[in-house]
């Protein structure tokens, strides 16, 4: 059966290298080159991280200093650079933001499976999605040329935070900051080309009986994710270029001696930023969808709920954005109002939990790596909503603004959310897309070294914004350093498991053992990507399924 | 292809444009940044260059690629989906404009406590006059287009679709060189580019509707060039559609932009 949706099962593969990667029209490819590039984006990002945790392991400034920045601590003088520091901070957001997070999760698992999840040949503008990934690197090195390119007073890199607030971003000098406007911009684009390919070939390349309603939830989420990139990052990129206005031909949106309101820029920005969490966390929703209900060997429990839960999350996520922005002096009725609406996202967030828990609830669970990753993602994930439901309330949020309390919600829902639903994804998927198998204890030796890493991390950052510890400074009084020092060190556990995962790739890639089966899980693993050989054949579906292949209520 | 695809989708050949587009985009990015600094305006303009020869090529491919049929009826639908998709985005641009224009229109910076800002004193325009004209061009470019679709669809009339799409871009044409005169007028009377939100939000806004308008005027002409060459016919013609969606796209924008900022926004 399986056999007959693909033919050419062993056509030779006759493109050479370059016209395969570099020319490529194949959703498959351009999915495995989003990954490479967003891992390599992502390793950037996070020795970013280990230097900046580094130097807040203990108090005073010991590594980022005027006269050079350092790796091995000194006795020699160290005048703190604290525009070294918010280089970092800046370029770590903004690397994580929109060219990490998204580009993996909806950039590769979005490309490679969607489409083979609904039984589509390709994407439905095969060259525009080679044209998104271009586009996708070009504002990566941006990005980057913008961390090394001149500053102000001698420095280099634009140290204004990820979200570009002005008056700083304004007034910063230098090109800089102009690079890293053009970096959003570019990617920005990248994103709304790719969205505009996921949204049609959802709509308009279902395979033959396929209604929405019998879609996997994992290219469901992907179509959600993509309305949302397509409605909010155009405004973004409004209020990104009121920015490159402002700075370099005299214009005053955010400039009040002009009339012009940096609130305004506030508001703008996180009508994008709040859409921009659920586009980073929706498509994990969608990858642990399949790994819990895989290897726990019973179907979703509540499709159609869990369905429904996505859509209102992404409608919900454009009406809330103003939470961001308690205490910037809204009056109470906005206040009460941004928290009211704030607050039923945890409704659909909490179907959307207690679902997965439902799926497991009697199930023959099966640690299996990436099953192990999903129960991370479960279990970090709602220790994350929980903080975000405290922070939601306006009057709790005047302690807790800009303190590290907020640092660890962020990075509960994304660096133990979105994070772990990556590598979820990627042990879930490597036999399917390499054609090879990680060695199990590997995986298990990995999962366990970034849950405690992680944890040690960020766990501890709770109690520092409990404390009052404002988040964004390169020192602190000493009545912080315990918790500091503790974070530290769960980050160097955390960096040497992702160096540890490179190895498992690279070792898996080489030595791996061979997948000879469609599905080395087990039948629970019942979408078509699973009905495809591993790798699937340069061409996919050239036969469009036949309904029996994949809708398995009709049995 | 070595074996036979079985469905009626678009699957396309390895290509080198997008490659080429990122790398152009990239270095006239890249190159503005240079030019905004002051350094050289040559590396921007030489990747200007490279993004409009891409998008020639690119787009010179689709039309061969419509000739030989591989837009088949459903490879036409998602053409039909993905153009529209595009021009919603292209709405929540403009949305980010408007609401800046609306902020400062409503909650102006002057009624703030404490403020020290005194609006410039702005001179008037009469919305009825030069803008109101520039609204009927524009209106009726709009009007020029669907007689040509109608005329292609319902009469498969190729004189009057040629007509109809010349008219509109020369009613296009029209409509920009008149803003260009508004624009050099207002600056001339004493408006300024920049330095103030009411001017920033108005060139921003108006500058960005206008750059809208000359896509589409090249749009159209692109399509009146196929009309001319045969191209188009009452069954199949998504890229005429396209561009006539896209013009009322831009007149829809204006009309806003008529409304809110030279009737209500500007003094008069």
């Amino acid at each position: 059966m399986a056999d007959a949706a693909i033919h050419g099962h062993d056509h030779h593969d006759e493109r050479g290298f370059f016209t395969r990667w570099f020319m490529s029209t194949n959703h498959k490819d351009i999915g495995i080159l989003y990954l490479i590039v967003s891992a390599l984006a992502g390793f950037i990002s996070v020795a970013f991280t280990v230097y900046m945790r580094l130097e807040l392991m203990n108090p005073g400034v010991q590594y980022m200093c005027q006269e050079g920045a350092r790796l091995i601590a000194s006795s020699d003088v160290c005048t703190p650079n604290g525009h070294l520091w918010n280089v970092l901070i800046t370029g770590h957001g903004i690397l994580m933001m929109f060219f990490v997070v998204i580009p993996a999760l909806f950039g590769g698992f979005g490309n490679y499976f969607m489409p083979l999840q609904i039984g589509a040949p390709d994407m439905a503008f095969p060259r525009m999605n080679n044209l998104s990934f271009w586009m996708y690197v070009a504002g990566t090195t941006l990005a980057v040329c913008s961390v090394l390119a001149p500053s102000e007073g001698g420095q280099h890199g634009a140290g204004v935070g990820w979200v570009l607030y002005p008056p700083l971003s304004v007034r910063e000098g230098g090109m800089a900051m102009d690079l890293a406007i053009f970096a959003v911009h570019v990617s920005g684009a990248s994103s709304i080309l790719g969205a505009i390919n996921m949204i049609t070939t959802f709509l308009n390349m279902r395979a033959p009986g396929m209604t929405l309603f019998k879609v996997p939830l994992f290219s469901w989420s992907i179509f959600v994710t993509s309305w949302l990139i397509l409605l909010s990052l155009p405004v973004l990129a409004g209020a990104i270029t009121m920015l490159l206005m402002d700075r370099n031909f005299g214009f005053t949106f955010f400039d009040p001696a002009g009339g012009g309101d940096p609130i305004l820029y506030q508001h703008i920005l996180w009508f994008f930023g709040h859409p921009e969490v659920y586009i980073v966390i929706l498509p994990g929703f969608g990858i642990i969808s399949h790994v819990i209900a895989t290897f726990s060997r019973k179907p979703i429990f509540g499709y159609l709920p869990m369905v429904w839960a996505l859509i209102a999350i992404g409608v919900l996520g454009f009406v809330v954005w103003a939470h961001h922005m308690y205490t910037v002096g809204m009056s109470l009725n906005q206040q009460s109002y941004f928290m009211l609406a704030t607050m039923v996202i945890a409704v659909p967030t909490g179907v959307k939990v207690f679902s997965w828990i439902a799926t497991m609830w009697s199930g023959s669970i099966e640690f299996k790596t990436p099953m192990l990753w999903a129960f991370g993602f479960l279990v970090l994930f709602t220790v994350g909503g929980v903080t975000g439901i405290v922070l939601s309330q306006a009057a709790v949020d005047r302690a807790y603004h800009d303190t590290y309390y907020v640092v660890a919600h962020f990075h509960y829902v994304m660096s133990l959310g979105a994070v772990f639903a990556i590598f979820a994804g990627i042990y879930f998927y490597f036999p399917k897309m390499t054609g090879r198998m990680y060695p199990e204890w590997a995986g298990k030796l990995h999962f366990w070294m970034m849950f405690i890493g992680a944890n040690i991390t960020f766990f501890p950052q709770h109690f520092l914004g409990r404390q009052g510890m404002p988040r964004r400074y390169i020192d602190y009084p000493d009545a912080f350093a315990t918790w500091n020092y503790v974070s530290s060190l769960g980050a160097f556990l955390s960096f040497a498991s992702f160096v540890f995962f490179f190895g498992i790739v690279i070792y898996s890639l080489m030595k791996g053992a061979r997948v000879t089966e469609n599905n080395p899980w087990n039948e629970y693993a019942d979408t078509l990507e699973w009905t495809l050989p591993s790798p699937p054949p340069e061409h996919t579906f050239e036969i469009l399924p036949k309904q029996e292949e994949w809708d398995h209520q009709r049995h | 292809m070595a074996h036979a695809k079985n469905h009626d989708y678009h699957i396309l050949a390895p290509s080198i444009e997008p490659l080429l587009g990122a790398v152009a985009a990239f270095i006239m990015l890249f190159g503005g940044v240079l030019w905004m600094h002051g350094i050289t305006p040559y590396v921007f303009l030489a990747g200007f260059a490279g993004v409009l020869y891409v998008m020639f090529a690119w787009w010179s491919k689709v039309i061969d690629e419509s000739h030989v049929g591989d837009h088949t009826r459903v490879v036409q639908i998602g053409l039909r989906y993905g153009f529209i998709l595009f021009i919603m985005s292209e709405v929540m641009f403009f949305s980010a404009w408007f609401w800046s224009f609306f902020k400062h229109a409503l909650y102006p910076m002057e009624e703030y406590i404490g403020s020290g800002y005194t609006p410039p004193f702005i001179v008037p325009v009469d919305a009825l006059h030069l803008p109101l004209i520039n609204t009927l061009v524009l209106l009726l470019s709009g009007c020029a287009v669907t007689w040509a679709h109608h005329a292609l669809v319902h009469e498969n009339n190729r004189k009057d679709l040629v007509t109809g799409l010349a008219l509109s871009i020369i009613l296009g044409i029209a409509f920009t060189g008149l803003q260009a005169y508004e624009y050099g007028h207002l600056l001339h009377e004493g408006w300024e580019f920049g330095a103030d939100e009411f001017y920033s939000n108005f060139f921003m806004a108006t500058g960005f509707h206008g750059f809208h308008v000359i896509i589409g005027t090249i749009f159209l002409t692109v399509c009146l060039i196929r009309a001319m060459k045969g191209h188009f016919t009452p069954e199949r013609h998504v890229g005429f559609e396209a561009a006539a969606w896209y013009w009322h796209f831009v007149d829809v924008v204006w009309l806003f932009l008529f409304f809110a900022v030279y009737v209500w926004g500007v003094p008069s």
